[in-house]
């Protein structure tokens, strides 16, 4: 290796300052061991859009020229590292800047290196992770989803513990002591980071993905037009009028095929069918007119076309009727209308244990209430196992300040 | 010698001959046309056109909407909607107010939208000025805009039907403009022969704009936000229309010439006692009148000097200019614009010849003039100074790679 390749896959605006610390200090850590380097973000006009997964990079190269092979470009090709900092984006992106889904490690050399925080195990991650033809390494720093963004900073140093765990992984471009040196004396002056990186570095957990391991579904594509294919004139075909779900009643909107889907969510809606008032409001205040319509006249969200974004929750009048959930605590995007209407018991044990998840309903961005941050900090970082604010609505109301 | 001298219009028993100015022609075309929206806001010259459409209207010849926006970037917006609905549009603009609706002009190429407009060449601005200069329409050279100039009220109408033609056809939809002299052209009235409406229906089919039209039986989605992955493509269907452009405007032409009994064999320019001529002037729009008055006279004292009046721009007819003009000895373009620091410091239709015939088996030499600007008078004494360069050119074998400035005081 004369270049060292590195991509972080990050949830738009929110990982957004993170992203860019990461990829900053990957250069100047290589830098102290007299590597050339750049740090790049996906270029667009309209960049980044809450939680949408978008990409930030870093090239490290013995010399000028090797790194001007890889510059003036919008991504790399392939990369020897890609890193990403909430293990729900495990299950695959789409950014506004492409099309179809991409698996997380699409880009991944042959046994290169897909490095995640997480508090899942490997096996629960490669449930996720999509089968890849070439064998990798998996490689995890115990830890929460990490959003550092436009709107909010959470100190709990993700960005150095990334860099630590790099000098683990590809030691001949980033050294420990380059690592730490770059944390202590350019970027961020303290000690405690130091401290993290080597504990990092330690610490970081890594084992073989063979061929034969991570999830088979075929991720979907598209086939771009041709300039002699497309409509003339910046036109394309308006979204069709929708179908009731079945005998003539409800009713599912047709969906752009073109349009990103669900690798934006974080967390989903879980809701209770029994007791839905049918007030039409989550139906109505859905940006992503996520919501079918079902006979019934309850409303199930569209896990292929659900975002996450919690609007749903937010002007639900009835308590618990719908309740965000962590994206990682499922494995399908299944219909949760027809679950609750083969097996209403069986719906309610599941929805019962997934909203009563205390670790997956925190929110895994932002905050719920002033302090919650400090409260998380005094538990222990490296176990990832922070006590959890709940992410009920009206839980923690005595926290709340507007 | 071929001298083609234009006819004096033969008067049928359907046409009417009117004197009127070049505006007040290219609206008796758009009241012959039956054009759908129209936008105005005025600004002088152009807005001679304005005011005679609105009289079309008032006087009951003509059933449009007549808009009268805020701004030229209003105007040109509007229209460019009203055509995607299908609707036949006109607008219009002179100056800096074609420069103020910059984003509408840029935006209407990709969109596919055939609409026609009228700038009256005016100079921009500092300082505020009215005369002609062809800076304001050069500006969309290369975005997608059929561009064409014109030297008569008589061209005027012909070209305002022929340009609906052309724009409208499905194999183009491109924006077209117009470019009539400020003063020389909009606000001077000649005798033109206007053709009954029976006649331009033969002509003038109706617009259709198919599977790209907005009506809730199509639904479609015009102007998404798109990345790199979908603009050159798009870019690439422009030029290919632009391309097209070429094969649908002669036939426009051929056909316009059956219909109405007049017109040109060449679309896309005048040849003026060019054909033997030793030394070719080459200019667009009103200019032609001066040169062809000078050619007169220095040809009753022997000197073979000849006019290539250029109509059509964009698309720029390269072969048949470097055809018509590699057979002389000296070619001078005398430019009615400005480009500072351009190769040569010369005007935008010189570097393009000169980029023409860079590739021509026989490259005679080439002299660039740049005059009349700010609507200033191009006079006899402009054009003998021309030909006279021109004649020293063609005894040296090769031009002084100079551009001269002709009228200015000095």
């Amino acid at each position: 290796m004369a270049a060292l390749i590195c991509e972080v896959v990050y949830r738009g605006i929110f990982q957004k300052n993170l992203a860019a610390r990461i990829t900053r200090g990957i250069v100047l850590s290589a830098r102290k061991s007299g590597r050339w380097g750049i740090a790049f973000g996906r270029y667009g006009d309209s960049p980044q859009r809450n939680g949408i997964p978008a990409k930030d990079f870093a090239i490290v190269a013995d010399t000028k020229e090797e790194l001007e092979q890889n510059m003036a470009r919008y991504e790399p090709k392939h990369v020897d590292v890609t890193i990403a900092v909430d293990d729900t984006l495990s299950k695959g992106v789409e950014s506004w800047a492409w099309y179809g889904l991409q698996p997380i490690n699409r880009l991944t050399v042959p046994n290169g290196t897909l490095l995640m925080t997480s508090v899942q195990s490997f096996d629960s991650l490669l449930k996720d992770i999509h089968k890849k033809d070439a064998p990798y390494k998996l490689a995890l720093l115990r830890a929460k989803a990490s959003f550092s963004g436009l709107w909010v900073y959470k100190e709990d140093h993700t960005e150095v513990r990334i860099l630590g765990a790099l000098a683990k992984i590809a030691p001949s471009f980033l050294t420990l002591d380059g690592v730490c040196e770059a944390v202590k004396e350019i970027e961020w002056g303290s000690d405690l980071k130091v401290e993290s990186a080597k504990k990092a570095y330690q610490r970081l957990e890594s084992r073989e993905v063979k061929l034969t391991e991570g999830n088979v579904e075929i991720p979907y594509s598209f086939e771009m037009p041709k300039w002699w294919e497309m409509r003339e004139g910046v036109t394309i075909p308006a979204i069709p009028v929708g179908k009731p779900k079945e005998d003539g009643k409800g009713y599912v909107p047709e969906r752009n095929p073109y349009f990103k889907k669900f690798t934006t969510r974080t967390m989903r809606p879980v809701i209770d069918f029994d007791t839905c008032v049918k007030c039409t409001l989550c139906w109505i205040q859905c940006p992503d007119s996520c919501f079918d319509v079902m006979p019934d006249g309850t409303y199930d969200a569209n896990m292929e076309a659900c975002c996450g974004c919690g609007v749903c929750e937010a002007v639900c009048p009835v308590e618990k009727c719908i309740t965000m959930v962590n994206e990682s605590v499922f494995d399908d995007n299944a219909s949760q209308w027809e679950m609750w209407r083969n097996d209403k018991e069986g719906y309610k044990a599941w929805m019962t244990e997934k909203i009563g998840d205390k670790n997956a309903t925190v929110r895994s961005h932002g905050f719920r209430f002033r302090g919650q941050y400090e409260q998380e900090l005094e538990k222990n970082l490296d176990g990832g196992g922070v006590e959890i604010t709940a992410g009920i609505p009206g839980e923690n109301a005595q926290h709340k300040t507007i | 010698m071929a001298v083609v001298t234009p006819a004096a219009p033969a008067a049928t028993e359907e046409d009417k001959e009117l004197l009127i100015s070049g505006s007040e022609a290219v609206a008796e075309s758009l009241t012959l046309a039956d054009i759908d929206v129209v936008t105005a806001y005025p600004i002088r010259p152009y807005d001679t056109v304005m005011q005679a459409i609105a009289k079309k209207i008032s006087g009951g010849q003509l059933v449009a909407e007549y808009i009268v926006a805020e701004g030229e970037h209003s105007q040109f917006e509007i229209v460019k909607h009203a055509s995607t609905v299908g609707a036949r549009v006109f607008c219009g603009s002179s100056g800096v107010g074609w420069m103020y609706a910059m984003e509408c002009l840029v935006v209407t190429p990709p969109l596919r939208v055939p609409m026609v407009a009228l700038v009256g060449n005016r100079a921009l601005d500092d300082p505020g000025a009215f005369g002609v200069e062809h800076n304001d329409a050069l500006v969309v050279r290369d975005v997608g805009w059929l561009l064409c100039w014109i030297d008569t009220s008589q061209e005027a109408l012909d070209t305002t039907l022929i340009a609906y033609r052309v724009a409208e056809d499905r194999r183009v939809f491109l924006p077209l403009a117009i470019s009539a002299d400020g003063a020389f052209l909009t606000h001077s009235q000649a005798l033109t022969m206007v053709p009954p409406k029976s006649k331009v229906d033969r002509f003038l089919p109706r617009y259709d704009r198919g599977d790209l039209q907005l009506h809730p039986d199509n639904p479609i989605t015009v102007a998404p936000q798109a990345n790199e992955d979908w603009v050159i493509e798009i870019r690439r269907q422009n030029n290919e229309a632009m391309g097209r452009a070429v094969t649908v405007i002669e036939e426009a032409y051929a056909d316009f010439r059956r219909v109405f009994g007049r017109g040109p064999e060449n679309p896309w320019f005048e040849e003026y006692m060019s054909d033997d001529a030793d030394v070719i002037l080459v200019g667009m729009g009103t200019i032609s009148l001066p040169i062809k008055v000078a050619i007169r006279e220095l040809r009753a004292k022997g000197k073979k000097v000849g006019l290539v009046r250029l109509r059509w721009f964009r698309p720029f007819p390269t072969e048949k200019l470097v055809a018509a003009l590699s057979k002389a000895k000296a070619v001078g373009i005398i430019d009615r614009n400005y480009s500072f620091g351009s190769p040569f410091g010369s005007g935008v239709v010189a570097n393009e010849i000169r980029a023409a015939l860079y590739n021509a088996d026989r490259r005679p030499p080439l002299l660039s003039f740049i005059c009349g600007l700010g609507g200033r008078e191009v006079t006899l004494e402009d054009v003998y100074k021309a030909v006279d360069l021109c004649y020293a050119a063609a005894a040296a074998g090769k031009s002084d790679a100079k551009t001269h400035w002709l009228g200015v005081r000095e």
